[in-house]
């Protein structure tokens, strides 16, 4: 199944796959059938998807390759296979969101984001495995499987997004669709030594999008490079009527410099903040070296400070969980999902529905959300985090009026091990200690595969950018030159190189 | 208002008869009105009344996961000019907030409601009885489903109404009695009406009412209140106040537990309110802004838009119609007691170049018939008479052609077929004779017959040509112009007027 390049269809990127398929090397439903075939032969080990849509993708490639051979247009996304996480609507397609609650729940929509991603093209393979409503950090909090780490599977992927990293970091699909509320989509990248883009807050419609915090959700793409990341944030971005929160902005467009690796004059700020307690000395020195890459390609590193970021996580928990409280109310059984009937009473039914097809995380969050909104307590909780938040906000613009980006660690810690944290709540909570920031300001940021530890079997890490409001063009070109730099982001997990490229 | 046994009435105030004590009530009121628009308030779902349950409905309003509300603009230009429509101050800037709790009629088990900063504050509303009630705000809120409790442990939910546009409106504590409240009612209503903003049918729970109602002796400070909700006539208003003031009295004064802050329904059958909840059983709603929608801002461009989309309103048009017309306080009050008469009497009287003939035929002909039973239609827009018809049957009139009595007979052909006014005078035969030859004969025959009467009428008892007149239209078969047979008569008898 190798083709001119050399390469077979599963090493592509999805820019590369689509050229592929354009000069005539693939067929939409071989390059569908061959992912398809590589996610069944290791997704039992890696438990990236939650099931894979075999019949739905490849009757939607037999179509492209119709479309193709009628001389339709391709989209930008021709053919492309894409995984989707399982808390976005695609019309009679389970979306369960990782929770009981939502077993056998099929929309009867289609999200506005996978609405775009198929009309250029993308094919969905599956849905992957999450976080139970994307509230958790490791992929442990799912009622349908934890993902494993491809790096090592006795670690963790990261989380949320935790099936929809993998897939991508393990060669299943070369892009898929997470969500980052507070780093979810970051975290996994770094920990799986992948590219993850969070925009903008309103830059993705969030219409079909299931609701975790909803002034901090955003639908963000995975890929194995930095084009393929701009190319799925071109499809899915643009003004959206369904969603009042998605900004009147056309989609997304790159800058595509003429000097790629040239980053003179560009100032990158280094945060303090970013390299205090908590932060795991080999993940500093890796982001040092990295920061160094970038300061030899002509870029200038400007200290600077980021004050209120010690309450970002404290304010994150209180935002989001009494979004979530909200948001979560309506899973009570009455009109979908899963129900238990209690003791036959309609409240009865909503408390058993709920105690029953809840995990142990999402309660806890929505007794602390409910707890922030309660009357008496709603000044000194929520009130006083909405206005954390905007100081927050005004770090970042004090920061932007001195530096073209932040950067930093994505995460403290490289992969840890499955159960190393789950005990302890808090701990899990801190390991989102660097995305959180971004999530609450609303800006956009991107982890790159910024080196791998010496120590633990060579796992990735992750460098963040951050930028301001509506500066993703900036954060990918950056991050282009990075990659054009260095070769950390062509490593791939061993067990895929072994299996993968003759 | 009823008499109440134990209490004697004077003005406002309840004397009881055991105590003596003069309590007076204090009454506030709070209506839901449903808004005249298209669409739901956050999604594209009809906005009608009476379709088969659960058909107007979607992923939005039934709170499907990953759904998102979007503000629709009609409800907020409706309920702009609702607020203007009272004399109200319209926010340049009010949000949306999330009213939290678990019902199965509210999808997902919160309301979008506007909490601390609703886009409407103060205004009034006139009452017949000359005083103004306060309004204290008017805010934005989706309306819940209905859900109707079968039999025992069987819950049926119609999400229809669910997301369906409504104001709520919240007075001051400005009203005395059930009078008052009924009074506001109306007044209330008949503003929403014509500012085209609510049908507010209160049988189709177009328009629904919550009472505060508290009592306290004279001249003392406010008491305890006491909440009955979901009111949805005028006459339930009317009985639950009245029942709910004896019973605070009579828990003041007796040795029983004082009434207590607390939510009442009443059973109109048993016409008597009981215990829903206490304070302590209230929901704490955890109210916070909705991060799913920006906040609205209404600018003075789009409020002075909505200020000129305004119709006139009823008090202005009464005012009008007296001051410019030359109509009776009256006459005005009944012609706009619904906006639709007024519109159709404005138009005749536009088209007729007569409102006093306009005025006159709509009160005394076309409204009675509407309100007997002669006729299917029972509001004036449904009837087959339009404005221009009846300006016709006016200057059929005004020319003469037709007398009284035939008008009548026409306008009511009118109001059943719908055919023109001149159509139905030949078809009913009832053209007037203008033939002066054919006149003055009949006049000749009725003064050959009655010599006596010229006399009377030579001696200066110009009346008595009334009994001629009488014959001569008798002769005519009812077709002769009355005026003319009396010009031709004094005239034959050789009498100037």
């Amino acid at each position: 199944m190798s083709g001119e390049s050399g390469k077979g269809p599963l090493d592509l990127g999805a820019a590369e796959l689509r050229e592929a398929l354009l000069a005539g090397e693939h067929t939409v439903v071989e390059v569908v059938e061959a992912h398809l075939a590589r996610a069944r032969e290791r997704d039992g080990e890696l438990s990236a998807f939650q099931f894979l849509d075999d019949e739905r993708a490849l009757a939607r490639a037999r179509e492209l390759d119709a479309a193709r051979a009628a001389g339709e247009p391709p989209g930008p996304l021709f053919g492309v296979p894409l995984a989707l996480k399982a808390n976005m609507c695609l019309a009679g397609v389970e979306t369960n969101c990782g929770s009981r609650v939502l077993s056998g729940y099929r929309p009867p929509y289609t999200a506005t984001f996978v609405e775009r991603a198929l009309a250029a093209g993308a094919v969905p393979l599956g849905i992957t495995q999450m976080d139970e409503f994307a509230m958790g950090s490791s992929g442990e909090n799912s009622a349908y499987g934890c993902p494993r780490n491809p790096w090592d599977p006795t670690r963790s992927a990261g989380g949320s997004s935790s099936g929809s990293a993998v897939a991508v970091a393990a060669g299943l699909c070369p892009i898929s669709l997470g969500s980052d509320t507070g780093g979810s989509v970051r975290q996994p990248a770094a920990f799986c030594g992948i590219y993850g883009l969070k925009p903008t807050y309103g830059r993705v419609s969030r219409y079909g999008l299931v609701a975790f915090g909803s002034s901090l959700d955003q639908v963000s793409p995975f890929a194995r490079n930095v084009r393929d990341l701009e190319l799925v944030l071109e499809t899915i971005s643009g003004h959206d009527p369904r969603d009042s929160t998605s900004l009147p902005l056309p989609p997304f467009e790159p800058e595509r410099p003429a000097e790629l690796m040239r980053l003179a004059g560009l100032r990158v700020g280094v945060p303090s903040q970013y390299r205090g307690e908590g932060l795991d000395a080999e993940v500093g020195t890796v982001c040092d070296a990295a920061l160094a890459q970038l300061e030899s390609m002509g870029a200038e590193l400007v200290p600077i400070e980021l004050p209120s970021t010690e309450h970002a996580i404290p304010t994150y928990y209180v935002v989001a969980t009494a979004e979530a409280s909200s948001n979560l109310a309506r899973y009570d059984g009455s009109l979908y999902g899963a129900r238990v009937e209690g003791d036959g009473s309609l409240q009865g039914m909503f408390a058993a529905t709920r105690e029953a097809g809840f995990g142990e995380e999402v309660k806890r969050r929505i007794l602390l959300g409910t707890y922030v909104l309660s009357a008496g307590y709603y000044e000194a909780w929520y009130g006083q985090a909405l206005k954390v938040r905007t100081l927050l906000r005004r770090d970042f613009e004090r920061a932007f009026e001195s530096v073209d980006l932040v950067a930093g660690p994505t995460a403290p810690t490289g992969a840890f091990r499955l159960g190393e944290k789950t005990s302890d709540a808090l701990e899990m909570y801190l390991s989102d200690v660097f995305t959180v920031p971004a999530s609450l300001a609303g800006l956009p940021a991107v982890s790159l595969p910024a080196g791998f530890l010496p120590g633990d079997g060579g796992l990735p890490v992750g460098l963040q950018l951050i930028g301001p409001a509506l500066a993703e063009a900036r954060l990918l070109r950056v991050a282009a030159a990075f990659e054009a730099a260095t070769d950390h982001h062509a490593r791939r997990p061993r067990p895929l190189e072994a299996g993968g490229v003759a | 208002m009823s008499s109440v046994a134990g209490f004697r009435r004077e003005g406002v105030e309840w004397i009881s008869e055991a105590t003596g004590t003069r309590w007076v009530p204090v009454i506030g009121l709070e209506v839901h009105a449903q808004l005249r628009t298209r669409t739901k308030l956050f999604c594209g779902c009809a906005n009608e009344y009476g379709a088969p349950p659960n058909s107007l409905t979607c992923p939005v309003c039934t709170g499907q996961p990953g759904t998102l509300p979007v503000l629709n603009g009609d409800a907020l230009e409706l309920a702009v000019r609702a607020a203007l429509a009272i004399g109200a101050e319209v926010a340049p800037r009010s949000k949306f907030d999330r009213k939290n709790y678990f019902y199965c009629d509210v999808p997902k088990n919160y309301q979008i409601t506007q909490y601390d900063q609703p886009y409407c504050q103060g205004g009034g509303v006139e009452l017949p009885s000359g005083r103004r009630v306060r309004l204290n705000r008017i805010h934005i809120e989706e309306d819940a489903g209905k859900s109707m409790h079968e039999t025992e442990g069987v819950t049926l939910v119609d999400l229809n109404r669910a997301g369906v546009p409504l104001i709520e409106s919240v007075t001051e504590a400005d009203l005395d009695g059930a009078q008052d409240a009924a009074d506001y009612l109306t007044a209330l209503r008949e503003i929403l009406v014509y500012a085209g903003v609510s049908n507010a049918d209160m049988e189709k729970g177009e328009m629904r009412c919550d009472v505060n109602v508290s009592v306290h002796p004279a001249g003392e400070p406010w008491r305890t209140k006491v909440e009955i909700k979901n009111l949805n006539s005028i006459s339930n208003v009317v009985g639950a106040i009245e029942h709910e003031i004896p019973r605070q009295i009579a828990a003041w004064e007796g040795d029983g537990p004082d009434p207590v802050q607390e939510t009442r329904l009443f059973d109109a059958a048993k016409g008597a309110t009981r215990s829903m909840r206490t304070k302590e059983g209230e929901a704490d709603y955890r109210y916070f802004p909705d991060p799913d929608l920006p906040p609205v801002t209404a600018d003075e461009a789009f409020v002075e838009a909505q200020r000129a989309a305004l119709p006139e309103l009823p008090a202005a048009r009464r005012e009008r119609y007296q001051s410019r017309m030359g109509l009776s306080a009256y006459d005005a009050g009944v012609l706009t007691a619904s906006r639709d008469v007024a519109d159709f009497f404005e138009a005749a009287a536009r088209l007729s170049g007569e409102p006093k003939e306009a005025a006159n035929w709509i009160s005394n002909e076309v409204l009675r018939a509407l309100s007997g039973d002669e006729l299917e239609a029972e509001h004036i827009d449904e009837l087959p008479l339009k404005p221009f018809d009846l300006a016709e049957l006016i200057g059929l009139l005004d020319k003469g052609v037709l007398h009284a009595s035939g008008a009548r007979q026409v306008l009511r052909e009118m109001m059943r077929t719908g055919k023109a006014a001149g159509e139905l005078v030949i078809e009913l035969g009832l053209e007037q004779v203008q033939d002066d030859g054919a006149l003055e004969a009949w006049c000749r025959e009725a003064l050959e017959a009655r010599p006596e009467v010229a006399e009377q009428v030579r001696d200066g008892k110009t009346k008595a040509v009334g009994a001629l007149m009488g014959a001569v239209m008798q002769a005519s078969g009812g077709k002769a112009n009355p005026q003319k047979v009396r010009e031709i008569l004094l005239r034959l008898i050789g009498v100037e007027e």
